[in-house]
């Protein structure tokens, strides 16, 4: 069927395809796609081809139709097995009665009084004569890192977005752009090298700080993954206003700083509330970065100048060595539950955000 | 707000301006003198120690001298046969998804929201997924059935990291050829089956054809992301150091980038290894880099493509 | 017009590839997804970070004088190496502390031996501060102390005024169970302890960090202090030399070893045989360790 066009028969009724199907501004265009070679096919063998076509085609189609169908739907079910096998290799801390002498989840969540301490303490201590599995340093530890990385990101990502969407011209946008695109680029393992050799020594000079790797240094590194995300979908956002609401508030006399702050700020506000939670979602659960530039010391404290250890740095850190199915190793996987879950949430929250944008836009324009 | 645009003095109004746009535009400067800072850093340190040698030889001396060549032979390897897991399954769920699927059934939306929602999980919890299932269930699973329970599939290997890495790059793919497929002009498909095409034939002789360079593009972003991903293969197969090749599927490998986590945290010797951490890290942008560029200049292709197509 | 003919025959020429291209991949696939026979006569080496340089530099020699012999060294832990051995997945374990009775058990239990347990080398655990660090010897229960977090300042040990930055290792490594049994006497570490995840990260830190402290392997000593160590406040000041790790005077020298399945027999033998001889030993001390004999 595919090499019969070539036959010299059929030149013309391909032609007289390419006259029919449409415009040939772009004589180029119609001849790209197969269908007038196609279509001439069965004009040109008639009717008398067509039963050799029928038989042949079911048993070929539905096999290719099965193939796309198997494909779709295993991963389909590579998708739900995520759910699945994470939550089921966490599940013993929930119930297991041997894995519940050594851990439960008060334990994990409430301060408990080990031998050895004064008082009632958060510790994560998993390799000890008693385990100890505080959740609480690690949970804060994330939240202070990605606290300072939003802190960091959000100025910039939204700013620099403000700025190519409303006042840099063709040239510097071109360069902007693509700069940012090739930040996004960088692997989060390039970013921690970054932050652990050079950034480190810099930030404890410049500031003045006790220990070279914390939470500082994790969370400004982390801000350079995150600031694309935001950067991205912003300046998305600031994009999609429509040029009326801007021409309305001109004539109206706004100067421009007061149409953008007034008017397009609040009509984009949801797309860029939608960067944030995905720049959110992102930081929370970045793992190389934190791993390689945090200080890894487990410190239920609010200074941003303490050593962190996080969620993700922990899981990535110590999964590798434990005795599968014991304790230890459930307990890191329920905390890639609770990483799983808060991002889930965060994406929820942006496409949620996002969705409502489109709406709000679609409604008034 | 148009009482308070119009008594606004001059001054203000031209302050107000200024100060904005000397606010973003420093932000800007800002994200351009962090990308400044950092390439240029890579670049100044990598480049001297960027020659063919160190291109094509092992390490050696543990890790203080000699080249890079296992773990760039790994992470090829890695993204190779990744490519070949996840493009199949992507291209082919996209398809069922905008060709198939009735769009507006619940089990549809309900699919298309865990994929946006896949796109966003953490990659550490990818690797945990690896290990829980490929590694632990999978590949015990093998060893059980055909080595009689010794050790060959079940533990770390290539192909679990491979597939670990094509399961996160699934959205990936997924998304860029539902756009892909979404951006075929509606008329194509009705003139293909107005001239008696079947669904299937329209699909592989009308759409696919139009939909290639999305599609690749998609594959590329998703390369590009795998060959700079590091947790999802933490667990799942990357090894340290190895003076072999990988030769089969359950081997383990090297990869530039935990090479780059491994020599900036575990090398012996930092002073000797630091400007082979920093080519390696030169290395690893410029794949990366160059991967992108790809994706980019066939996208534009692409849109200039169906641009003349709407016209 | 002749053009657009030759557009058009290979577009679709095209279109027909994208499904036979799909249907190669999937034989490949299909292909490659059965499984393939392991390499023979290749011994893995697995386990403890301290001794990853020294199994590397071990097989790197060995396998220049055996060209046929192939050694794979990697490291993760001595916990993980052990695990390895347990799960059979290793020929040879390294690993910086002995194993445990758990362990042993559980070997027994899948292999009826409680394995082998060979001795290459022997480690003086160094304790490294910064270089400008005036301090020059510390007492087992100074060093305890710091650990553990109750002393927080260099100015308690006489020392300058700053806050001491304690580096430890992750809870994977024989180092750290090592250290804390030593002289934490199984006390928890400190939390604001730094993880990290190898010996040289910690000299790395160290080395940057003026009131840091840190320990590990004698080996990875450079650009940092070792400081002196004295069993007890009376007793006179140890260095981590030679001789004293080799007389066991030293109170943190260790031996490293190798742990088997069974005794050592064919390549697996002849390598083991080889690290011993006097040839694999001048490379323990080329990588800064020190000679069993």
């Amino acid at each position: 069927m595919a090499t019969s066009s070539e036959s010299p028969v059929e030149r013309p009724l391909d032609q007289a395809m390419l006259v029919g199907l449409g415009p040939s501004k772009r004589p180029s265009l119609p001849t790209r796609g197969p269908p007038p070679v196609r279509s001439s096919d069965h004009e040109h063998h008639g009717r008398a081809e067509r039963p050799r076509l029928a038989s042949r085609r079911p048993r070929f189609h539905a096999l290719a139709e099965m193939a796309i169908r198997v494909l779709a739907f295993s991963s389909i079910a590579a998708i739900i097995l995520i759910f699945v096998f994470i939550g089921k290799e966490a599940w013993p801390l929930l119930h297991d009665s041997v894995i519940g002498r050594e851990v439960t989840l008060a334990k994990m969540w409430f301060a408990q009084q080990w031998p050895g301490y004064d008082a009632p303490e958060h510790i994560w201590q998993p390799v000890s004569e008693i385990p100890k599995y505080a959740a609480w340093p690690l949970v804060v530890g994330t939240l202070k890192v990605t606290l300072i990385a939003m802190l960091v990101a959000v100025p910039l990502g939204v700013g620099a977005a403000l700025f190519v969407s409303q006042y840099a011209g063709r040239r510097l946008r071109e360069i902007v752009k693509p700069t940012v695109e090739l930040l996004a680029g960088v692997p989060s393992v390039v970013l921690g090298f970054f932050a652990l050799m050079v950034m480190a020594t810099w930030l404890q000079q410049v500031l003045g700080l006790d220990s070279r790797l914390n939470a500082l240094v994790a969370g400004v590194a982390l801000s350079f993954a995150i600031i694309p995300v935001i950067f991205t979908v912003s300046e998305e956002a600031f994009g999609a206003v429509p040029r009326s609401y801007v021409e309305a508030s001109t004539a109206l006399g706004a100067a421009r700083w007061q149409t953008i702050v007034r008017v397009v700020m609040p009509a984009a506000g949801p797309g860029v509330a939608a960067g944030i939670a995905l720049g959110l979602g992102r930081a929370v659960g970045e793992t190389m970065i934190v791993l390689m530039a945090s200080g890894n010391a487990a410190i239920l404290s609010s200074s941003p100048a303490d050593s962190v250890r996080t969620v993700s740095a922990t899981i990535a850190a110590e999964l590798a060595e434990v005795v599968f199915g014991g304790a230890h190793y459930t307990v890191l996987f329920f905390l890639g539950v609770l990483l799983f879950g808060f991002t889930l949430a965060t994406n929820l929250l942006g496409e949620f955000a996002i969705g409502r944008m489109r709406r709000r836009l679609g409604g008034m324009a | 707000m148009k009482g308070s645009a119009r008594t606004t003095p001059w001054r203000i109004r031209r302050l107000g301006d200024v100060a904005l746009a000397m606010g973003t535009g420093l932000a800007a400067v800002l994200v351009l003198l962090i990308v400044a800072i950092i390439l240029g850093d890579v670049i100044y340190n990598g480049a001297p120690r960027m020659t063919l040698t160190f291109l094509t030889q092992a390490p050696r001396e543990g890790m203080t001298a000699g080249g890079i060549f296992p773990a760039i032979f790994g992470t090829v390897a890695l993204v190779v046969l990744m490519t070949i897991a996840v493009l199949p399954a992507g291209v082919a769920t996209a398809i069922y998804l905008s060709e198939y699927a009735n769009p507006e059934s619940r089990v549809t939306r309900l699919v298309r929201v865990a994929v946006n929602n896949l796109a966003g999980v953490p990659s550490i919890v990818f690797g945990l997924f690896g290990l829980g299932f490929f590694v632990q269930f999978v590949g015990v699973g093998i060893d059980r059935a055909l080595y009689g329970g010794q050790r060959v599939f079940g533990q770390p290997a290539l192909v679990w990291a491979a597939l670990t890495m094509a399961v996160l790059t699934l959205p990936v793919v997924i998304v860029a050829t539902e756009e892909a497929l979404a951006a075929v002009p509606r008329e194509l498909r009705l003139a293909s089956a107005a001239l008696g095409a079947s669904r299937l034939q329209t699909i592989a002789r009308v759409v696919l054809p139009q939909a290639l360079p999305g599609i690749l593009t998609g594959a590329i972003l998703a390369i590009s992301r795998g060959a700079g991903e590091v947790a999802p293969i933490l667990f799942t197969g990357v090894a340290y150091f190895l003076p072999k090749l990988p030769g089969s599927l359950h081997d383990q490998f090297m990869q530039l980038g935990y090479h780059v986590y491994v020599l900036s945290t575990q090398s012996p010797d930092v002073d000797a290894t630091r400007p082979i951490l920093y080519a390696t890290v030169l290395v690893l942008l410029l794949l990366t880099f160059a991967l992108n560029a790809t994706a980019v200049v066939v996208r534009s292709k692409m849109r200039r493509r169906f641009a003349g197509a709407v016209s | 017009m002749q053009t657009f003919q030759m557009e058009g025959a290979r577009n679709k020429t095209g279109s027909k590839s994208i499904l036979k291209l799909m249907a190669k991949w999937l034989t490949i696939a299909t292909a490659l997804l059965a499984p393939l026979a392991a390499a023979a006569g290749e011994i893995t080496v697995k386990g403890s970070d301290t001794m990853v340089i020294l199994g590397q530099r071990w097989a790197e020699e060995y396998m220049g004088a055996h060209p046929k012999a192939t050694i794979q060294v990697t490291g993760g832990g001595s916990g993980t190496g052990i695990s390895a051995l347990i799960n059979g997945t290793t020929e040879i374990c390294q690993a910086s502390r002995p194993m445990s009775a758990a362990e042993k058990e559980k070997l027994r239990d899948r292999y009826a031996t409680v394995g082998v347990e060979i001795p290459v080398a022997r480690d003086g655990l160094s304790v490294y501060v910064n270089a400008s660090n005036p301090l020059s010897e510390i007492t087992m229960d100074q060093l305890k102390l710091i650990f553990t977090g109750k002393v927080t300042n260099w100015k308690e040990l006489g020392g300058p005024d700053g806050k001491i930055v304690v580096y430890s290792r992750e809870n994977s490594s024989g180092t750290y169970v090592f250290f804390k049994e030593h002289v934490l006497k199984n006390a928890d570490y400190t939390v604001r302890a730094q993880s990290m995840p190898g010996t040289a990260a910690v000299v790395n830190a160290v080395a940057k960090e003026k009131f840091g402290i840190g320990y590990g392997g004698a080996a990875y000593a450079k650009g940092i202090k070792v400081l002196k160590v004295k069993p007890d406040a009376g007793s006179p000041a140890v260095a981590a030399d030679e001789a004293h790790v080799k007389d066991g005077s030293y109170p943190l020298s260790r031996p490293l070893f190798f742990y088997l399945r069974n005794k050592p027999t064919g390549d697996v033998g002849a390598f083991v045989d080889w690290v011993l001889s006097a040839a694999g030993q001048t490379i323990v001390t080329k990588v800064g360790y020190y000679p069993v004999k």
